[in-house]
């Protein structure tokens, strides 16, 4: 379905949108000329543009238009961003590629299902607690800690993950960087309890290092290097643990008869 | 937990080579694939490597012959890919057990430092592989 835009004097872009119906079944691709009247008419502008004047059918979830609540995360040329705040200036002067997350279930359209994203934060981090706000030092012990509260949520991470994208079973990005959050700043969470979250069969040991997650997180909150050091006091805590099991082991053999 | 979805359309999206999709992916995913397919391939290599050996139980004769194949310039080009299988393979598992656990926070340092190792060492062996 391709229409011209009604605005003819202004620059117009061509928008490849990527289309599931509700009802499920087969996609499709709808092709959509819309105007760009400014450098910073943005591609959330453009669909939502386009739903108004062109195909009032087309999906398209957002909130904020700046950035905070992630609910305009999708792929554009193969890309994840946060459409609100990704300018059709710049692109490529070919036809606008958008599609939808990878690695969640499609709702409708450019539309996501982000519970399996929930879930996962509830396994590792249940809603903020203030008894505690006390930074756990032990597992502090090779830096600063670096809080991961920068996340939005958006799902971007779990749509450029590769192990993601074939494995819905997998914890996925934005959980396991909570977990490491939660092991920094517990703030009454279950330390513990978060951690063998993230040392389980689909946790932190199932990230294969491609970086996909830090490049595409459109906030910077860097969860692969959250992983990596979840990882390290993952394996600290199995040391400690062997040498506190051998210890105890060797004071039993000392006590007994 | 109640889903939008239907369970067919969710397990739609997590294909089992969803993996190998390279669209949008960067280079540091794209070694992450070569090194799984590195790893299929050696796999292979390893069995491959057996037959080849079990030509000694046919005598002298068998075993020369296939030394005589072995020297030709399209099995010497496959020597080279192999050594970069393994190359890449073994080096991307160092940068895998030192990043992965916290141990180096330079992550992109690391990966091009081992990327211009990975190319000296090839540079290397073509040279004997082909010298020899």
């Amino acid at each position: 379905m391709t229409e011209l835009a009604d605005a003819t004097t202004l620059p117009v872009r061509v928008l490849r949108v990527r289309r599931t119906p509700r009802s499920g079944g087969g996609g499709r691709w709808s092709t959509f000329d819309v105007p760009a009247p400014s450098p910073r008419t943005t591609i959330l502008d453009a669909l939502t543009w386009a739903r108004r004047h062109l195909d009032p059918t087309l999906d398209v979830r957002h909130s904020c238009f700046h950035a905070s609540c992630g609910t305009c995360a999708m792929r554009v040329n193969g890309r994840e961003v946060l459409a609100c705040v990704t300018p059709l200036e710049g692109l490529p002067d070919r036809p606008v590629v958008v599609e939808p997350l990878r690695g969640l279930d499609i709702v409708s359209d450019l539309v996501v299902d982000l519970e399996a994203v929930y879930d996962a934060l509830d396994a590792v981090s249940p809603p903020l607690q203030r008894a505690d706000e006390t930074a756990s030092a032990a597992l502090c012990a090779d830096g600063e800690p670096t809080r991961f509260e920068d996340c939005l949520e958006c799902g971007a991470c779990v749509s450029a993950c590769p192990i993601a994208a074939y494995d819905a079973a997998y914890a996925g990005p934005p959980a396991l960087a909570a977990a490491w959050r939660v092991a920094q700043a517990p703030r009454g969470a279950d330390v513990d309890a978060a951690l063998d979250v993230a040392d389980g069969d689909q946790g932190a040991w199932r990230c294969h290092l491609a970086f996909e997650c830090t490049a595409a997180c459109p906030v910077d909150a860097r969860p692969a290097q959250a992983i990596m050091r979840l990882r390290g006091a993952l394996l600290r805590r199995h040391i400690e643990d062997r040498l506190r099991r051998r210890a105890g082991a060797a004071h039993v053999a000392e006590v007994s008869p | 937990m109640t889903h939008l979805t239907s369970p067919d359309r969710r397990s739609s999206h997590h294909a089992p080579t969803g993996w190998l999709d390279p669209r949008g992916r960067r280079l540091s995913a794209i070694v992450f694939v070569l090194n799984r397919l590195s790893g299929l391939f050696i796999i292979l290599y390893l069995y491959l490597h057996l037959v080849v050996l079990s030509l000694l139980a046919g005598g002298a004769a068998s075993w020369d012959g296939f030394v005589a194949f072995a020297r030709s310039p399209i099995v010497l080009a496959l020597d080279v890919v192999l050594i970069a299988g393994l190359l890449l393979h073994g080096l991307n598992g160092i940068r895998v057990a030192l990043v992965g656990v916290g141990l180096v926070e330079r992550e992109r340092a690391l990966f091009v430092a081992l990327l211009v190792v990975g190319a000296v060492l090839l540079a290397i062996a073509t040279i004997r592989v082909f010298g020899a």
